[in-house]
């Protein structure tokens, strides 16, 4: 195909030069030419949330984004917070709160709940449920995960004061 | 042995893999030179094929092939029956029509495969299918369940008479008599339509195959490893050792993920091997609305005969199944459906006619639940409308009728989908009911709450049913335990793992045997490479089929550690313990050795080999029950309904659950909220329709209503613990009961919150729309909504 387009995108705090078809997606581009396969695809409409990154600080859909769209932005995904050894609060909670089951929504909670957690940092119930009612999660049903997210307020609330 | 860690609530294992986004999942695969497979699907439900023109699409630049069912030759055949006709229920009709690669001849549902394309990318994939000319000459639908049944409706299969796929009675007792002898016969039809099984990761397959090795590794999104490792073999023409299938974290199942055998298994592989290039294929949220196998679509004219005084003394019911297109999978979901029929009351009398419909839609196969919640749906209305109509209590009519648990092993006298009889091994169905009622407080808003919110003119309601959940069947599964140089154990077992929590809490199972931490176990599912013998994951059979396997081979590991040690040590066996990675003497604990270091001695080097003896502390051990653990369980909520928009607002949700041994109460408490999930959109949120067409016509996450968060309320999940009696560790399935009893239960409180418009539900899913109608069918039987 020609009409190929070079982008310049940073993600995760590394800087990528790729030369891409203008109608790649933009989860596409992360899993498969970046190889960045944490950021999962449920169904490429923009509804489960699945593959939610964080695009110059919000968090998008990144199936509902052309690569080409990403150039000259900053993009962190779900191997950008924790390591297994080091995990983000967040990924702690979620541990700790038996949030995951199947794990594959977990990485779209994750990049929803991070800004929100900066943004809202002691957050109600509700306000957390909210927060999250654009991720669809089948295994859990919810409840563990907003219990989680409690539990990494408190987490970075303590944190912060330290 | 100690138990230290069985029953406690630990924290995942395999979590801090998942949470960095470093699981391994089907479309994670890379692989050099990969192609990427695409399907051409049907538009129409049932159509002739004129003719199909691929030309176009194979001279797109980027395709390497295209294929028809015509280019398949010998290789195009039917898909193998999952499930055989059960041969023990006398006079049973059962004709196999199974699925086919792709569409000849004619398409019998909308998103059959007619044509695959294989190309250099997903993209140019996809844009050849837009190449593809099918000419379709539309034949009349079969779509609609009864009508399918009519002398004139077109027929699904032309080379039968009629579109029935299976038909057989089962009797317990005598109903007739029992009815004759009633005080009271209640009889209703009950409408149960299809939902969609929802994994947030649709369906996928790699399939690699090795020229120079002439090995083929597959990698699929399903929950059967084995059994699709050992058909593929079958059907490619290759030895089973050939072959290599790995599930490996896979992305939520709910059942239409054991998937063996549809065309994508099938083509995905042949192509890898014929086109000798890796291939990949991934379902697209769409393709897994219209070509993922779906279910609960049912009919059923029903009847229970009662006492003045709430005895249940028979149940009877004809109903109609829809298998869709194909009925691959057998009689699963319908036999299920008739051992929940009479749930766990002791019903001495039960008539049950079934009839299997070939419709022009998707085939269905077992869907978390897998027709239980339609046996507990019928039954439970059942007792309700009974109830109402003797002016008793809901709870109370439920507690008479209770199976006592003095009377387990309970035979229920009918076939079950195992084809055996349907026996209970244990239970206390009264001690889950109490509890439910208790921790709702069922009494105090009945004769309180309810009243009071009621007068300021709140239409709030509760619910309570019971349920049972027959889990954990057969045949068996393996594991094998092997102690390593390090010290450290490695467990390998054929189930493979959705999201259940395999690896932390089948550890939990080793370590108490073996006196290591839990996170000291390495688990291996689903990959035949490392464990071959087995079935899958399904019928909530993990914690119970495949955990008592790798507990006897614990055990067995465990001897041979004492054996061993107590040679190395000097000392008698029974004066042993193993702690913390180290055998040592009970009352002198610093003469000990590591399970490291007596693994080494277990590997003997020349010279040292003993005559007789097997090298390794190592066991692979087996279970196979004789029948299924039955679990039950009682759910109650509160809600409050608007009657101007029919929203449902779930203010408490409690559920009881008795599941025999908990291994890791955490994961099961984690069990119960998705399967409550599930439950509350088969309820009131998620329904497949389809128009009289067979379109389906809401193919989309934003047009089928998974539930969110905002929809979900909090729940309280509360315990019993009778342990089975049938295996070592008392343990009973979890997975599928939080889904079962939701829609009665959902019926019920919606009836009660609505008292005033004294409404009856009969039908599910309901959603605001139907409880609209159904409210202003009524008329508006009062006005005092304020």
């Amino acid at each position: 195909m020609n009409n190929l387009s070079t982008i310049t995108v940073t993600v995760n705090g590394a800087r990528y030069e790729r030369t891409v078809e203008p109608r790649l997606l933009l989860s596409d581009f992360l899993r498969h030419e970046l190889g960045l396969t944490g950021t999962h695809v449920g169904c490429e409409h923009g509804v489960c949330g699945a593959c939610t990154i964080i695009f110059d600080g919000q968090p998008v859909r990144s199936c509902l984004m052309l690569a080409v769209q990403a150039n000259g932005h900053e993009i962190t995904t779900v191997e950008g917070l924790g390591t297994m050894d080091d995990l983000h609060p967040l990924q702690e909670a979620f541990r700790e709160a038996h949030a995951v089951q199947c794990a594959f929504c977990t990485p779209g909670f994750l990049m929803t709940l991070v800004p929100f957690l900066e943004e809202n940092p002691d957050p109600t119930e509700a306000e957390i449920r909210e927060a999250i009612s654009g991720n669809l999660c089948r295994c859990t049903g919810y409840q563990h995960i907003v219990d989680a997210v409690k539990l990494a307020a408190k987490k970075m609330s303590v944190g912060g004061e330290s | 042995m100690t138990k230290k860690y069985l029953g406690q609530r630990m924290t995942r294992t395999e979590d801090p893999r998942l949470l960095t986004g470093q699981g391994l999942y089907v479309d994670d695969v890379e692989i050099h030179g990969m192609l990427y497979a695409a399907f051409l699907r049907s538009d129409y439900a049932h159509a002739r094929i004129k003719s199909i023109d691929v030309s176009a699409a194979r001279s797109r630049p980027g395709v390497v092939a295209v294929y028809t069912a015509e280019d398949l030759g010998d290789f195009w055949q039917h898909g193998p029956p999952l499930v055989p006709a059960p041969h023990s229920i006398e006079g049973v009709i059962f004709h196999s029509r199974t699925q086919v690669p792709l569409a000849k001849g004619k398409v019998r549902y909308v998103g059959e495969a007619v044509a695959v394309v294989y190309a250099e990318s997903r993209y140019i994939a996809e844009d050849a299918l837009e190449d593809i000319v099918v000419d379709y000459e539309p034949l009349e639908v079969a779509a609609d369940l009864e009508k399918a049944l009519e002398p004139d409706a077109p027929l699904v299969h032309e080379d039968l008479e009629s579109n029935v796929a299976s038909h057989l009675v089962q009797d317990k007792g005598d109903y007739a008599a029992a009815r004759e002898k009633a005080d009271l016969v209640i009889k209703r039809r009950f409408l149960i339509d299809r939902g969609a099984a929802g994994a947030m990761e649709n369906r996928g397959v790699v399939a690699h195959w090795d020229e120079k090795s002439q090995y083929l590794t597959v990698w699929d999104t399903t929950q059967a490893p084995i059994p699709v490792r050992n058909g593929l073999a079958n059907i490619l023409g290759l030895s089973e050792s050939q072959v290599r299938v790995i599930a490996p974290f896979v992305g939520g199942a709910f059942g239409p993920k054991i998937m063996m055998f549809l065309a994508e298994e099938v083509l995905v592989t042949w192509g890898a091997i014929k086109l000798n290039r890796p291939v990949k294929w991934i379902e697209d949220r769409r393709e897994n609305f219209f070509a993922t196998t779906q279910e609960r679509g049912q009919i059923h004219d029903a009847e229970i005969a009662v006492t003045r005084d709430g005895r249940i003394l028979g149940v009877s019911h004809t109903f109609l199944h829809d298998t869709g297109a194909y009925n691959p999978y057998g009689l699963t979901i319908p036999l299920n459906t008739q051992s929940h029929s009479m749930s766990g009351y002791d019903v001495a009398n039960y008539h049950s006619e079934l009839t299997v419909v070939f419709t022009n839609k998707m085939i269905t196969t077992p869907v978390r639940g897998a027709g239980r919640p339609q046996g507990i749906y019928l039954m439970e209305r059942l007792v309700d409308l009974a109830a109402k109509e003797l002016g008793m209590d809901r709870v109370e009519i439920r507690k008479r009728n209770f199976i006592p648990p003095d009377a387990f092993p309970y035979n229920h006298q009918i076939i079950d989908q195992a084809f055996a009889p349907l026996h209970f091994d244990s239970g206390n169905y009264l001690a889950t009911l109490e509890k439910a009622t208790d921790m709702i407080g069922y009494e105090q808003f009945v004769k309180e709450e309810q009243p009071r919110l009621r007068a300021e003119g709140r239409h709030v309601g509760i619910g309570i049913v019971s349920f049972v959940e027959t889990t954990g069947v057969g045949p068996y599964e393996g594991g094998r335990v092997t102690v390593e140089a390090s010290g450290k154990i490695s467990v390998a077992t054929g189930v493979g793992t959705q999201g259940q929590g395999h690896f932390t809490s089948f550890a939990q199972v080793v370590a108490d045997q073996l006196g290591v931490s839990p996170r000291d176990v390495r688990l291996v599912t689903g990959d035949t490479l490392e464990f071959h013998w087995g079935t899958g994951t399904f019928a909530s059979r993990g914690s119970v089929v495949a955990a008592n396997a790798i507990h006897a081979a614990a055990v067995n590991v465990r001897a041979k550690v004492l054996k061993l040690a107590s040679k190395v040590l000097e000392t008698p066996e029974e004066q042993l313990e193993l702690v913390d990675g180290l055998v040592r003497v009970a009352d002198t604990p610093q003469k000990s050795i590591g399970l490291g270091e007596l693994a080494v001695l277990a590997n003997p080097l020349r010279g040292a080999v003993e005559p007789g003896t097997e090298p390794g502390l190592e066991s692979t051990d087996y279970y196979g029950p004789q029948y299924g653990a039955t679990a039950n369980g009682s759910h109650a909520m509160i809600i409050e309904v608007d009657p101007e928009t029919m929203m449902v607002d779930i203010k408490r949700y409690v559920a009881v659950e008795d599941c025999g041994t908990m291994l890791n109460p955490l994961i099961v408490d984690g069990q119960v909220h998705g399967g409550v999930a599930l439950g509350i959109g088969n309820s009131y949120y998620e329904q497949l329709i389809y128009d009289e067409n067979g379109q389906l016509l809401n193919a989309s996450l934003a047009d089928y209503l998974i539930p969110t968060a905002s929809e979900i309320p909090r729940m309280e999940v509360g315990h019993e613990e009778t342990k089975s009696p049938l295996n070592e560790l008392g343990s009973k399935g979890a997975g599928e009961a939080g889904c079962i009893p939701t829609p009665a239960l959902f019926a019920q409180a919606l009836e009660d919150a609505l008292a005033d418009y004294g409404i009856e539900i009969t039908e599910t899913p309901m959603s605001p729309n139907k409880l609209f109608e159904l409210l202003h069918g009524k008329k508006f039987a009062t006005n005092s909504t304020n």
